[in-house]
């Protein structure tokens, strides 16, 4: 699979050199160079660019237009939100995968067909089950942590018609 | 009208303090404590401590009700985040962001967002009015119409100098407004003709810039 990941913390490029070492044909961006050499194995075989990854021209460069699946992950939920929204609606990328930790904002953005996750409910939900243990709750721990995610939502939120 | 405007920097602050002047009810949205605390001493009691991307501080600040809400951070991304949210979520009927980078125009309006300032261009497009140059110089774009304000100064050498407005080849849906000749204004009549020296205003559909250029200019 042809996979273009934005963002190369601790998360994107321990999953660059997960799916690069799984045989996938990985790029990966980062606006930092210094980056790459901090976080991606030594055996990363793939392509990295240095760029600005919310930039359509940075994008196609690193091309967006031939993946199957971009990952955003860099530290800003918005800057993760316009680019997996550029990746989704502009380039027509079939699988886009989008870290957003606000719970709020994540729902609006998953009604729009970008899959989502938030450290922020799924550390808590995994941390609560090695403390009181599994609960009665059905689902994966993505499941549980996006029911979550709705619930918090729905407090401050009105009901889409 | 109620209008919400994100981000109180120099441009967040001054539009509020400008539409309330013109009798409208503002509410700012601005992240840092310090900076909420000045524009509320400025401009009372209008100000709401907290970052405008988070849906609960669009709710708090009304935006349901609000006519408007403008999205005026320095930040492209939060400035797309709080359109589409205020859209979503309170069903605003009218969002305006300003964007940054003059590159982004083109992505919020794919992603959405038809109506975008860009601070850039509109300080670019001054600059070059103040320019000597020659040549079409884009004066301001009227969105919602596809349209485009721009300035011609005419030369001795221009291909429309000399000439009668209604033998200039302009392309179809371009229209000569005024003429502006030695500081005063000339009714664009059909017979005017065209002097060296004079400025032209014109609008014309943004796509056929160039044509309407090579008629007046060269």
């Amino acid at each position: 699979m042809k996979v273009l990941i934005v963002g190369c913390g601790r998360v994107g490029g321990m999953l660059a050199g997960r799916l690069d070492a799984e045989g996938n044909e990985v790029t990966i961006v980062d606006e930092n160079s210094a980056a790459f050499a901090k976080n991606l194995p030594q055996s990363f075989n793939g392509s990295t660019v240095l760029g600005n990854g919310i930039d359509m021209d940075v994008l196609r460069g690193a091309g967006i237009q031939e993946v199957e699946a971009f990952v955003i992950a860099t530290n800003g939920d918005n800057r993760n939100i316009m680019g997996a929204q550029i990746a989704k609606e502009i380039f027509g990328v079939r699988r886009v995968l989008c870290k957003i930790n606000d719970p709020i904002r994540a729902q609006t953005y998953r009604s729009k067909g970008i899959e989502t996750w938030s450290r922020t409910t799924i550390l808590s939900e995994l941390v609560h089950e090695m403390l009181i243990g599994r609960d009665s709750e059905p689902g994966s721990l993505l499941d549980r942590a996006r029911r979550r995610e709705a619930i918090l939502a729905g407090d401050v939120v009105p009901q889409e018609e | 009208m109620y209008f919400v405007i994100a981000g109180g920097g120099q441009v967040g602050f001054h539009l509020a303090q400008a539409l309330i002047e013109a009798g409208h009810e503002v509410m700012v949205i601005e992240e840092e404590r310090r900076r909420a605390q000045w524009i509320q001493e400025q401009l009372g009691n209008i100000v709401l401590t907290g970052s405008a991307d988070e849906g609960r501080f669009l709710l708090e600040a009304g935006c349901q009700r609000a006519d408007a809400v403008i999205a005026a951070t320095g930040d492209d991304p939060v400035n797309l985040v709080v359109c589409q949210m205020a859209k979503v979520h309170c069903r605003v009927p009218r969002v305006i962001a300003r964007v940054n980078d003059p590159k982004n125009e083109i992505v919020f309006k794919k992603l959405g967002i038809e109506e975008t300032v860009s601070s850039t261009r509109v300080l670019m497009s001054v600059i070059e009015q103040e320019l000597p140059m020659r040549g079409l110089v884009p004066i301001m774009p009227l969105v919602t119409a596809g349209l485009e304000i721009v300035e011609a100064e005419i030369a001795e050498d221009s291909p429309s100098a000399g000439k009668p407005i209604k033998e200039l080849r302009l392309p179809e849906g371009a229209t000569v407004g005024c003429i502006v000749r030695k500081r005063q204004l000339v009714r664009a009549r059909a017979d005017e003709r065209l002097q060296p020296g004079d400025r032209i205003i014109a609008f014309t559909p943004t796509s056929a810039e160039p044509e309407v250029r090579k008629a007046l200019v060269g």
